[in-house]
Formats: structure tokens, sequence, C-alpha cells
């Protein structure tokens, strides 16, 4: 189960709703970020927590593609190919990403580095191609940018 | 003009209250609250604006609606979903001046009778998330937020919903659906979310860029704001260029402003001086243009007569190097990756344009494919339950339209003329 901190930090959630089910995106959030996935035994947390049958815990949270199914690595690299960063190579770089640090699409790297993820659009089209590391925005990438910013990514 | 929405946004402090209030921020809400909601209903019809997201429904109509349904509570939803691919012109509002969102929001709030207001913010904007989260925390200190706002008895609380990367959550039903916990699925229409949106009750949603107009009709007026920029929509607009450009970014200019002089006054023109070959002129669901029909004012009047859509004001620049096969063929694995699978024509038609426009890229093109894209697009057109499947159709049906004839040689050739 939760620890009393995130009980409270979800019933400060909740508040904020007319409705208690509206608390289930924000607690699926807070569960991966305990959890490190939606593992489960996180999913099941969830339910429990907010009165809700596991079925449709789980129905949500398998449609949002935030919401990850398996483990994830020490670091999430999301890289968008949509066509504002296509046309600016981003299929490329995903190759790179993939010789350089042994992660492909949807996969994890050996050593539990790096997962990869391909992003549908976010938001940086003007400065493409462009990524997300963990929260952070990176802008007007090439394989050298991206060798130089994943250095600080142990 | 002197800019609005991207006002102070060099100043590195400018999503800071007091560095807004040093700017005029919050006056309009204080003028807001001594006037009546129904005055203030009144400007917004006479200033037409028109929702920002897409659309472009008048929100006047939309609001009065709302305000007609005697159900309490009223909800006041901010569209902050921005998914479309090619679009970020939201992100700086929301990331350098989140307090002009807010602003805008409390006097909607207060017009529509909501005391609750939600910006669903999408998952990919961890950055906004902070920031806004800190701006409401600021904006409630200085009582533009609350129980009581500024001491005249108005009720406006506001909070963020972070969505989970889905593009269909833009759509509005389906953000409801999203904020209520649930999958991200659109709802039959009627009834509409003005009559029965959020949790049962009377709800607006409105774009970011489409709030953050608020507090400027309530400074200058709706007659003066409807004298900005295009006659049938009026207003400022931001306009996100990306793409085979010199200067790619979000500029702030009256809405209808030549889509041509947009690329070539103010994004600098074709990166490198290449030939330009096509746009996409509101985001990747608006139909293609080709590069000699680019002369047309980008409102939600003119754009359909050009044969496209203003969209969300994305505009994709693609220079002669690109192959539309494949821009085609990425669009669409975008929709079918983003289809929310509810109706058949949508979840169906997506995954099959998809298959063909991938074997017709690979090479594997057959004799007919053309013809079958034609006619699953137009078997999806206008069938779909919202208007995502409208514009995956839409996408396929543009670029047969104007650029037939690479499909054709990718077929007879049998691979990528542009070896990619």
């Amino acid at each position: 189960m939760f620890n009393e901190t995130v009980l409270k930090e979800i019933d400060e959630i909740r508040a904020k709703y007319p409705d208690r089910k509206s608390a289930l995106l924000p607690s699926l959030y807070i569960a991966q970020r305990e959890f490190g996935w939606l593992s489960n035994d996180a999913l099941q947390c969830v339910a429990k927590t907010l009165n809700l049958p596991e079925a449709e815990v789980r129905g949500t949270a398998s449609f949002y593609a935030m919401f990850k199914n398996r483990p994830v690595g020490r670091h999430l690299i999301q890289l968008c190919t949509n066509v504002s960063c296509m046309i600016f190579g981003a299929e490329k770089l995903v190759d790179f990403i993939g010789r350089k640090y042994g992660v492909q699409p949807n996969g994890t790297s050996q050593d539990g580095r790096f997962s990869l993820v391909i992003m549908e659009c976010i938001g940086a089209c003007g400065t493409a191609p462009a990524m997300l590391v963990n929260t952070d925005f990176y802008e007007n990438l090439s394989e050298n940018r991206i060798e130089e910013i994943l250095e600080g990514y142990k | 003009m002197e800019k609005y929405f991207l006002k102070n946004i060099d100043n590195p402090d400018s999503a800071d209250v007091n560095e807004y209030m040093k700017v005029g921020g919050y006056k309009n809400l204080s003028k807001a609250l001594g006037m009546q909601p129904k005055e203030i209903l009144d400007e917004v019809k006479k200033s037409g604006l028109r929702g920002r997201g897409g659309a472009g429904f008048p929100s006047g109509m939309k609001w009065s609606f709302a305000v007609a349904d005697p159900k309490l509570p009223k909800y006041l939803l901010c569209n902050a979903d921005e998914g479309e691919p090619g679009t970020f012109k939201d992100r700086p509002i929301l990331e350098k001046n989140p307090h002009l969102l807010i602003e805008g929001m409390a006097i909607s709030g207060y017009t529509l009778g909501a005391e609750y207001g939600y910006v669903y913010l999408r998952g990919e904007y961890p950055k906004a998330k902070d920031i806004l989260n800190g701006a409401i925390k600021q904006a409630v200190e200085k009582n533009f937020l609350g129980d009581n706002i500024l001491g005249k008895g108005v009720k406006f609380h506001l909070a963020v919903y972070q969505g989970a990367g889905a593009y269909i959550c833009g759509e509005e039903t389906a953000l409801i659906e999203s904020i209520e916990g649930k999958k991200g699925q659109p709802r039959n229409k009627p009834p509409f979310p003005v009559n029965v949106g959020a949790w049962a009750m009377p709800t607006i949603v409105n774009n970011v860029e489409t709030l953050s107009n608020l507090p400027l009709i309530v400074e200058i007026g709706g007659e003066a704001y409807s004298k900005i920029g295009s006659k049938d929509c009026p207003g400022p607009k931001l306009y996100c260029v990306s793409g085979h450009v010199e200067k790619p970014g979000v500029f702030e200019l009256p809405m209808g402003t030549s889509l041509k002089d947009i690329i070539y006054k103010h994004a600098g023109g074709i990166k490198g001086g290449k030939k330009l070959k096509a746009v996409i002129p509101g985001g990747i669901s608006t139909p293609v243009l080709p590069a000699d029909s680019i002369d047309c004012a980008m409102d939600f009047v003119s754009m359909p007569k050009a044969g496209s859509m203003l969209g969300s004001g994305a505009v994709i620049v693609m220079d002669e190097s690109v192959c539309m096969v494949k821009v085609t063929y990425r669009a669409l694995k975008f929709f079918e990756h983003e289809s929310c699978g509810k109706c058949v024509p949508c979840r169906e038609g997506t995954d099959w344009l998809r298959k063909i426009l991938e074997r017709i890229e690979n090479g594997q093109g057959r004799e007919g494919d053309i013809e079958l894209l034609s006619d699953v697009a137009g078997i999806m057109y206008g069938k779909t339950f919202c208007p995502l499947g409208d514009g995956a159709a839409g996408v396929v049906i543009g670029m047969l339209k104007h650029f037939r004839n690479e499909f054709e040689e990718h077929i007879k050739n049998a691979k990528c003329i542009f070896s990619c």
C-alpha cells in the first residue's frame, strides 16, 4: 500500500474534483513515481486507494502512452519523429541512439541506463528535432548534441 | 502592432506575478469584476472572438449557450492539450506568460458563473506544469483566485490536470472523459458540453489562446477588438512555423496575415535558398497546399476557400527535398497510433491507410493502391465520431490531389524516389 505521505497527497488531489474518480490519472502518475512503472502492485494500490474496480484502473492506465506497463531504465528518452522532426532527420537519431546506447524504441538498454520511447510531437517543432530526457527538453538535436546531453545522465 | 500574448516574454522572470503586474497584468480582472457578467459576455460577442483550438467556433455564442442553461455548477476547462503535430503556440503562453491565461480564466469564470476551472495540460509539458502551478499559487496569494477575489465576493478556483500522452484528449468531449478519470474517448453529441459536460454539468471548454484573449477584450472593448485583423474572425493570432524556413518560431500577428507573408516575411523564407514544395498550414490534420497556393489569408474563413484549414495555425514548411509519400505515411502512423478505437471507420481506416502507405513508401506499392487509398479515405471522411478520422482522411485526400504523381512514381519505380 502507499505510505501515509502519498495517501495524503492523493487525498489533497481528490479534494479538488467533484468526483473521486478524477483523481485516477494523477494517482497513476504518483504510482508510477513510487513504483517506477505501473506494475500489478502499483495498479492495485491505486484501485484500493480510490475504491475503484481494478479492471477500470487497468483499462484507463492502458489507454495513455505515458503510463508505463513495463519497467523503464534510470532515464527515459522521449524522442519525437513526427513530421517537423522527421524532415530534419529524427529517424536517423533513433538509429544513432540504438547503435550508441543499445536501446531500441520501447526498449531499455541492458545496463538499465536508458529507455527509449518515440513520441508523437512534443511541441518543439520550431527547434526540431527534439526530445525529452526525463522531464528536461532538448532541442535542435544532432548526433553530437545527443552524445553531449546523454553524458549528463549516468 | 504591440505584442499582446508575447508581451514581456524576453524578460526572464515574465512568469512571475509581480513582473506581470508591472506591465499592467490583472488590472483587467479588476475592471471586469466591476462590470456585470452579462456586459462582459456582450463584449465577447461584439469582439467576434473565435476559438483558437482549431474549430473556430464563435466563443460568445458558445458561452451564451452555457449561461442560458440554469444548471449549476458550471465548469470552465482550458484545453492545454496542445498535441496537434506542428503546434507549439500555447507553450510560450504557458511557460512564459501563465498569468495572462490565469487572468483570462478568472474573467471567463466570472462571466460564465463558473466557480471552478481546470487547465487540462498535456503530459509532455512537464515544465509548463510546474510553472503554471507556481503561477496559480502566486495568484491565490495575491487574491486574484480564491473565494473572494479582490474582495468583490467572486469565487474562482483553478487547478492543473495533467494529461498522459493521448492526442485524442484535445477533442473536447474526450478531454472531459479524461478529466473524469476515464479513457479519453469522445462522447456522442448532443448533448453538447455546454449543457452536459464535465461531471454532467454545463461545461465550457476553450483553448489556451482563446481564454488568453479575455483581458484584451475587457481592456479595449469588443468593438475595438473586432477591428484587429480579419473582419470575419478578428484578433491577434499566434502562428507557429516549423520545417524548412530560416527563422522558425512563434509569431504573433493579426489574424488573417497571408500565409506567404508568414513564411517569407516573418519566418525568413525557405532555408538555404531552396525551392518551396509544399506547406501544411494548420497542423498535420489540415490538407497540404502546394507552393503555388500559399497566397491566402490565414484565418478560419479564407483557408477553407484555399483548400485547407487554419487549424491551430501550425505552419509546416517543406522544401523540394521532402518526399510527400513519406510525410503522408508518417502522418498516418500518427493517426493510427492516436485513434482511440471507439468508432470503426477511424480505427480500421487509419490502420488500412497506414499499411498501404507503408508499402508504397517501401517500394512494394501495387497497382490500384492509389485508388484504394482514395476509397478508404472517402469512406472515412465525415463518418467518424470525431474530427480525428476526418483529419486522417483529409491528409490523404489532400496529398493525392496535389502530389498524386509522387505516389505513382513510387509504385512504378518500386522504390522511394527521394532515396529516403
